[in-house]
């Protein structure tokens, strides 16, 4: 396997009892992509996601992480890898019996040696990052949906994961808010070299941030292209061009 | 981003270029993974002379740990009116450094969760439930409305509905009050035989059982089962809808979330709650029975017929009465709090538990009234 693929999928198929979600997915995630897994509403995107993430064992097929087979390790390991992502759920999934704070500071004082202030410092920057800084002591339920969804990916990101999986990171924000959230996910990128999935339909996020692609067909049940998503606008399957076009091509 | 993060640590200097400003060199590697210093031991060292902050780095790789130690440095810098000069930090941290100060801190988020002492909670949780109460009426009111317009014919209630919650609190309950009925028979024969026992009156064991678990015990066991089960799962069910924003949906429809959500609810409590209150007491007579008969050696009919000498209908009056008013109860309290919960997963919880704890409440407050007063009636 290269050295510079920080994921591969291989011949995955996810299916409910005898409905089969998608199948025979084959595509490959480099170091540093911003890699965006697109399609129509119930194509299987977020379950797709959930077997990307350890939540859902494929029915047939693996996911391998650098060259290490997530779905065929041991616990330990599995586990070990896990921790090597970082996840943002669509809506936050903010632990809402925690402060954003201590929400941030969890997954630090669980897995490094940090003393507290430092654990602090950390969550004040990485909310800082997310524009929520001095909202520390507040619970998830005192929060907007966007600014839950912006506390959901300071979590993510508090261990600096390797691979970063984001799920709808645009959907229900404002234009500016967006934006900015795109923008710090290039900066993450570029800074740390962390390698993002995104798991979205909007086509501003697509267009704007993604350098590779894979969509997946509700009609079909299986992935009908790669790729960087500016040049499927233009040369791509005429389905792919449909849907980035909004119909338009 | 995978390094062999033995080969190098961190590495911190500090070297006073001249009076006025203080150099700090990072070297090494400034990762998560390591034990980093605090940044209390370098600000500790800035005295009031320094005026200027510089950096110079060599690291051989840093994250979020490095990131957050120096915006700690940065604050710290700022607050004494130092200036530092980011010259000489990577680019990226820069980049970030300035993607974190682009939207200002918000002072009015910055609040602190102030401690109270036990005697302010619980003068706060007196006024919160005596400005409650009000609320309690109007809900109470909106339901003898809704009882109006089922019986003038005007209500959307759905009957389907009605079945269906009929047939999920009355026969799917039905294990639940089998068992703690006969386990409760079973402790009011033993009870009985123990004491009567010794004036040679053992045979009463089957009028003390009849009369207590129809009269008294199978409504209030059956009470506080349905609490905890039926009740929490309506708090849990109508929280639910309120945080998903279904009731909002029924309201700005014009539809009454009461005649569509709690009326078929407590309709259905009403007439579940005496038959399993019914079933409950007989359950209970069958195991003062087979205790009776296999332990104290009194006969089955001789059983049988002192338990039909001790009942009376009157009996079954009370019984059926108490099972309704306490499916009522249990049914208000559930509709209540579902209907009050907050906005939050948190919120379902508390509801539910508030449900069965209003339950209970009323059920005892009301148990306590009918026992005073079919005592002052002489039922």
């Amino acid at each position: 396997m290269d050295t510079a693929t920080h994921i591969e999928v291989r011949n995955l198929t996810m299916a409910y009892g005898d409905h089969v979600v998608q199948h025979d997915l084959n595509f490959t995630v480099d170091k540093g992509d911003i890699f965006v897994i697109m399609g129509g509403n119930g194509c299987g995107k977020s379950t797709l996601m959930r077997s990307l993430i350890g939540l859902q064992r494929p029915t047939e097929g693996t996911v391998f992480y650098q060259g290490v087979d997530f779905w065929n390790v041991d616990p330990d390991q599995h586990e070990r890898l896990k921790r090597r992502l970082g996840i943002m759920f669509q809506g936050g999934a903010m632990w809402s019996s925690l402060t954003l704070a201590e929400n941030v500071a969890l997954p630090l004082s669980e897995y490094t040696d940090l003393s507290p202030r430092l654990i602090d410092e950390i969550v004040s920057f990485k909310l800082a990052l997310v524009g929520l800084a001095g909202f520390e002591g507040f619970y998830p339920a005192e929060l907007s949906g966007g600014m839950k969804k912006r506390a959901g990916l300071a979590r993510a990101m508090a261990l600096d994961p390797d691979i970063l999986i984001i799920d709808e990171p645009s959907s229900g924000l404002d234009p500016l808010t967006a934006r900015r959230l795109d923008n710090l996910i290039v900066e993450l990128r570029e800074s740390l070299g962390t390698t993002i999935v995104l798991i979205t339909h909007e086509l501003a996020s697509i267009l704007g941030i993604g350098n590779n692609s894979v969509f997946l067909d509700s009609e079909t049940h299986t992935m009908i292209a790669t790729g960087n998503p500016k040049e499927a606008i233009h040369s791509g399957d005429p389905r792919v061009r449909h849907f980035l076009t909004r119909g338009e091509a | 981003m995978p390094t062999d993060k033995n080969k190098q640590r961190w590495h911190l200097e500090t070297n006073q270029i001249d009076a006025n400003i203080l150099e700090v060199s990072f070297s090494g590697r400034w990762c998560l993974d390591q034990d980093l210093p605090s940044p209390d031991l370098l600000t500790s060292e800035m005295d009031g002379s320094i005026n200027r902050l510089t950096f110079r780095t060599e690291l051989s790789s840093w994250d979020s740990g490095f990131l957050a130690y120096l915006s700690c440095l940065i604050k710290f810098s700022a607050e004494r009116g130092i200036h530092t000069d980011q010259g000489g930090l990577p680019e990226g941290v820069r980049d970030l450094l300035t993607l974190a100060t682009a939207v200002p801190e918000q002072k009015i988020a910055g609040r602190q969760h102030v401690k109270r002492s036990m005697l302010f909670r619980a003068g706060s949780a007196a006024i919160r439930f005596f400005h409650g109460a009000p609320e309690m009426l109007s809900f109470l009111g909106q339901i003898v409305f809704s009882f109006g317009r089922l019986i003038s014919g005007r209500t959307r209630l759905r009957w389907s509905d009605l079945w269906w919650e009929i047939e999920e609190v009355g026969p799917r309950a039905l294990l639940i009050v089998s068992v703690i009925s006969f386990l409760v028979g079973l402790i009011l024969a033993y009870l009985g035989a123990d004491q009567l026992r010794m004036v040679g009156a053992q045979i009463f064991i089957a009028d003390l059982v009849a009369i207590g678990m129809v009269r008294e015990v199978g409504a209030l066991m059956t009470g506080i089962i349905i609490a905890g089960r039926t009740g929490s799962a309506f708090a849990a069910k109508l929280g639910t809808m309120q945080v998903n924003e279904e009731i909002d949906a029924f309201r700005t429809l014009g539809i009454s979330p009461i005649d569509f959500l709690v009326l078929p609810r407590i309709l259905a409590l009403m007439l579940m709650v005496p038959l399993l209150t019914l079933y409950s007491g007989f359950v209970g007579m069958l195991a003062g029975l087979l205790i009776s008969t296999s332990i104290f050696d009194i006969g089955m009919f001789e059983y049988y017929h002192e338990t039909l000498n001790a009942l009376e209908l009157k009996h079954f009056m009370v019984g059926l009465t108490k099972g309704s008013v306490y499916g009522a109860m249990v049914a208000y309290a559930g509709c209540l709090r579902g209907m009050q919960c907050g906005r939050s997963a948190e919120a379902v919880g508390e509801a539910a538990t508030s449900a069965v704890v209003t339950s209970i409440l009323l059920i005892t407050i009301s148990a306590s009234i009918l026992t005073i007063l079919f005592y002052q009636l002489g039922i």
